[in-house]
């Protein structure tokens, strides 16, 4: 056996080791997550996240080293973002027939997750850079991600943001929509899709298939909305 | 699959040259799924050819966010100051959100006379 050290030193800085290492944590969380039967708190990306920045921490490596493999992982979330018009076409029709409901459901909604978030963190002294980072956590993630970059704001700071609003809009959803007595699963999936993105609209599919499918509707038009108010709503707090 | 992924990465691409181009608020990628969409229902050869690629690249959506969310580290001392604001932010608004969006989808669906079809 030769002196690991060496070999370490070489595979700790290229691409290969940290690539496998996001597949493989992945892969454990996932694991996990279909374990407790998909509850919303063992959400695979959390526990993913948890795993490797404890390696990370246990290593001694930085993050722009994690990131130099892990970037290629990255990097597919701009096609994952252009394929959302998969879903979204597949849905052209209910949105045409429920229009109206749906454009002020995504107004009411959109507006009030930025405004509100942003309002709070603002008034608990959250400096202004880190509001830029906040704005546009209820999209999915791939989306938010530009338009932290667009704002200015930090894209790994909003990816974290992104997730804990995903867990909370999972958890919170049902409780709160039986408290409002809201008995439409239309209603209650396309809030969810638009306040809590692909977290919440995997949490709607599996309470209900029309609220799942709403959920998504909802999802796709608030990333395109959020893109649009994001920079005007950040202007009031700026 | 080739083909299917040339055309979302064209797509994206487009996206991006405009976004950048006229230096639009709009990210780049979602300029493209927009496009995308509208080229869909143009043509309905070519969302049969992008749907099963683009179902298999959503398929894994939580993955591709891995990388980004293992950036906490660089962000810890943030959330130690002003983690619980955040936290704070972040349940306010998930709830608010929630409820304006649904009471606001009943309210306009009743006005308009769209029930619920289940």
């Amino acid at each position: 056996m030769t002196d690991p050290a060496p070999i370490w030193s070489y595979l700790s800085r290229e691409p290969l080791l940290w690539l496998t290492a996001t597949l493989v944590a992945y892969t454990i969380a996932d694991t996990v997550s279909r374990a407790t039967g998909r509850a919303p708190l063992a959400n695979p990306v959390l526990i993913a996240v948890i795993l490797l920045a404890l390696l990370l921490g246990v290593t001694g490596t930085p993050y722009t080293t994690y990131f130099e493999g892990a970037q290629f992982v990255h990097f597919m979330l701009g096609p994952a973002t252009v394929a959302l018009a998969a879903p979204l076409y597949g849905n052209l029709a209910r949105v045409r027939r429920s229009a109206l409901p749906m454009l002020a459901a995504l107004l009411a909604g959109s507006v009030t997750a930025v405004a509100s978030a942003l309002a709070v963190a603002a008034a608990l002294g959250v400096p202004a850079p880190v509001l830029a980072s906040l704005a546009p956590k209820s999209t999915t993630a791939p989306v938010a991600i530009g338009i932290a970059e667009a704002l200015g704001g930090q894209p790994t700071l909003t990816a974290v943001l992104v997730l804990l609003t995903g867990i909370i809009g999972a958890v919170v959803a049902t409780p709160l929509l039986n408290l409002l007595r809201i008995g439409d699963w239309r209603a209650r999936g396309f809030a969810v899709g638009v306040a809590a993105h692909g977290i919440g609209t995997a949490r709607a599919f599996q309470v209900h298939e029309t609220a799942g499918a709403f959920a998504g509707i909802g999802m796709g038009l608030n990333a395109v909305l959020t893109a649009l108010i994001a920079p005007w709503v950040l202007g009031w707090f700026g | 699959m080739i083909p299917a992924l040339a055309v979302i990465l064209l797509f994206q691409l487009g996206g991006e040259a405009l976004s950048r181009g006229l230096g639009l608020p709009v990210p780049g990628p979602v300029i493209g799924m927009v496009a995308l969409v509208a080229a869909f229902a143009a043509s309905p050869r070519l969302a049969a050819l992008v749907r099963p690629v683009a179902q298999g690249l959503l398929a894994h959506l939580s993955l591709l966010f891995v990388p980004a969310g293992v950036g906490v580290v660089a962000h810890l001392p943030l959330l130690r100051e002003a983690g619980g604001a955040l936290l704070a932010a972040l349940l306010l608004s998930t709830i608010l959100a929630i409820a304006a969006g649904a009471l606001t989808f009943v309210a306009v669906a009743r006005l308009t006379g769209d029930a619920a079809d289940d």
